[in-house]
Formats: structure tokens, sequence, C-alpha cells
């Protein structure tokens, strides 16, 4: 007895629902999803529309002030002392002012003499319009949509190197050998970095997300200020209002987020 | 058949190799691994229970991982509300090692036996242990 095409069409149309049916069913009931509605805030948890920090660059006087911020910070990050200028690591360093505001240069090339012998923290500026994070092809660095931090996951990165080159202020840097044995001192609750991935500053968003400020701001003596840029009563705008501030490269169009205060009030 | 004794020891040989695996590991027994929960912080829990239950941790483990990395890194959520109602810091290096502390009789013990090799280690790092 052969099968009309009529027939055909029914049994191949009744077996394709069926099987969509059987398999959206066992997903239904195969146990252990984890459901979003598991994870709750912290409610210790900083939170703000836009980061961004201010320093205040007259009250960084001696070398140990900026070393005391710099050293909080790769300490407490696990980041590498490597002494080779090709390989070495850094989320927050110093750099001279030419290097810092090579735009100053032309908007006014006679700017006091103390600003031009100064050495300027330097980090990196978690843009609002990042031009790392476009240029990233796995999502590996990207911009949080709640606060403005330029994150990164390493787990995603696959050290392409793209954002180096399009990072206007060198705030990353390249993993070119297996850091573990540069760091002296492991702190075991944050994780290292391997062989073949970028790292940066990620502003401290594990300390932000159980209520603490980024580790530079709490090691600056009140040399740094930290808050919310789209909040016109947090300090830092407050800070800013009163004071004469620069920001580096402003002029690409990157929208940086840190701000230098050079003036007084 | 043209060259007939060469094709024959050569797949005499072929075949040697592709089942020595097979024939070198017949009747012998690999012993199923064993776990240690004997760690100091968990001889301190009065009530020794994991996040989820363990023959959910048996077999999700890994899911729970991978979901608990996306919430914490990519939404920057923390938190993770077990089934029962407890909270938990999700963290590899915080959470879960602190207890298994005793990596190499705890996570290798099945990790090598079913030849899995999960790149955690190459930047979480590991606990202390005594070798």
């Amino acid at each position: 007895m052969g099968i009309n095409r009529r027939d055909f069409l029914k049994i191949a149309g009744i077996s394709t629902l069926a099987s969509i049916g059987g398999a959206a069913g066992l997903t239904l009931i195969k146990s252990g999803a984890i459901e979003a509605a598991q994870y709750i805030d912290d409610p210790r948890a900083l939170k703000a529309k836009r980061w961004g920090i201010a320093i205040d660059i007259n009250k960084f006087k001696t070398p140990e002030d900026y070393k005391r911020v710099m050293n909080a910070c790769h300490t407490i990050h696990n980041v590498p002392e490597i002494n080779n200028p090709k390989e070495e690591i850094k989320w927050i360093w110093t750099e001279s002012y030419e290097h810092s505001f090579s735009s100053q240069e032309y908007a006014n090339p006679y700017i006091q003499d103390h600003l031009k012998k100064k050495p300027f923290l330097v980090l990196c500026n978690h843009c609002d319009n990042p031009p790392c994070v476009r240029v990233c092809p796995t999502k590996a660095t990207y911009k949080r949509e709640s606060d403005g931090i330029v994150m990164m996951d390493m787990h995603r990165c696959i050290g392409c190197r793209f954002c180096m080159a399009g990072c206007p202020y060198g705030a990353r840097s390249f993993n070119w050998r297996d850091p573990r044995p540069f760091i002296k001192k492991l702190n075991p609750e944050f994780p290292t970095r391997m062989k073949g991935v970028v790292e940066k500053c990620t502003l401290c968003y594990e300390k932000l997300a159980i209520g603490l400020k980024p580790a530079c701001v709490e090691a600056s003596n009140g040399g740094m200020y930290f808050g919310d840029l789209s909040d016109p009563n947090s300090d830092i705008r407050k800070v800013l209002a009163s004071h004469y501030s620069i920001r580096r490269k402003a002029e690409l169009g990157t929208t940086p987020c840190v701000f230098y205060i050079i003036g007084g009030q | 058949m043209y060259n007939g004794g060469k094709i024959i020891i050569g797949l005499l040989i072929f075949i040697g190799f592709s089942t020595f695996p097979f024939l070198f590991t017949m009747g012998k027994v690999v012993p199923i691994p064993e776990l240690k929960l004997d760690t100091p912080e968990i001889q301190k829990m009065v009530d020794k229970r994991c996040v989820e239950p363990k023959e959910y941790m048996k077999t999700e483990h890994m899911v729970m991982l991978n979901t608990w990395r996306d919430a914490v890194v990519r939404d920057g959520a923390r938190l993770y509300k077990a089934r029962d109602g407890r909270t938990y810091d999700m963290s590899l290096q915080n959470t879960c090692m602190k207890c298994h502390s005793n990596k190499k009789n705890f996570c290798d013990q099945c990790h090598n036996y079913v030849a899995v090799k999960p790149y955690c280690w190459d930047c979480h790092i590991a606990p202390q242990e005594g070798t």
C-alpha cells in the first residue's frame, strides 16, 4: 500500500509539532536551571549613574604621595611588578605633564612651570565613549551601562590587543608572560591574570560592590575625589564646580571621566 | 592481491595500535574518585550543606559556576540566593574554595578521573595546601 502526498504531509507535520513540543517540555521539566531571580543586590553596594574621579594635583607633593596610591591599587589587584618597560603591567602610574596632556601644549604652551615639571597620576579614564570597547571583537571589554565603568571580562579576552591600539591614554597593559612569578605578595581574595590577556584599571568594581570606594581614592588621603558625575550634589561635582580642572585629550571625543584639579578655589 | 603480505602486516600493526588503549586497560578497575570533605572549614559547620543540595552540585556545579561568572562580571550581581533561602557571595575564590580548601583532594580528583582540565586556576588563586 502506498502513501499519498496528502497523508505524508499530515504525518510529517504532526511529528514535527510533537518533537518540538517534546523538546520544549523536556527543557521545562529538566531541573537545575538557574533563574535570574536567584540573584539579589547587596544593599551595601555603592551606586551611581556615571562614576568619575577627580585628582587634586596640589595634594600630591612628595613621591611617597604617588607611591602610596599606586601601591594600594597594585597590591590588592595582584598587579605584577615587571621591571622591563616593554612588558610592564600598570593600572595606575605616573606620567610627565608632556605625556599626560599632550594637547595642552597647543592649548596653552606658556602654562605655569610647576605644572610642566610635575608628575601626574594617570589611570584608565573610564570614558563615556570608550574606543577600546568599540574595537573589542569579543566584548571582553565593555561599558557597564548601570554606572559607566569600562570593565574587563578576563574570561573572554583573546589577547588581540586592538583595545591597546584604540586607547589614546595607554591605560592598557598586555601580559606577555605569566604574571604570577612577578607578584610579590598574592592577594588571595582577587584573581591574577594569565599570559596573553590585556588588563587595566576596573575602578575597583569589586570594592564598590561591597560599599567601599576605590583603593586609590582611599589611599590618597583626600587627594582624590570619587563620586557620581550625573548627580549635581555629589562631592565630585561640587569640587569640580568650584575648582579649575582639565581632562586628558578631551578633544578626541572619548569623554574621559578622570579630572585633574589644577587651580585652587 | 598485489603486495598482500605487506598490506596484511600493515593492517595488523594498525589494528594493534588502535586497539592498544582498550586492550591495555581491559579488566583493570580504575577506582572511582573519593572526595574528601574533611577540611577545617567544613568540619566547623554544624549543618554540613553546600550552596545547593549535593546531587545538584555534583551534576550542575560547572553550569552554576558559569552563570555565577556571567552574573558577577557582566551584570554586577554578587549575591546568590539558594533554594533554601540562604545567600552566598558568588565567588569561586572566596566562597567555594573557602570551604573546599583541599583542591587536590576535591576538585582535581574527579577532574583527573574524567580527564577534564578546567582553566579556572590560570587566574584564580587556589588555596594554599600542605603537600
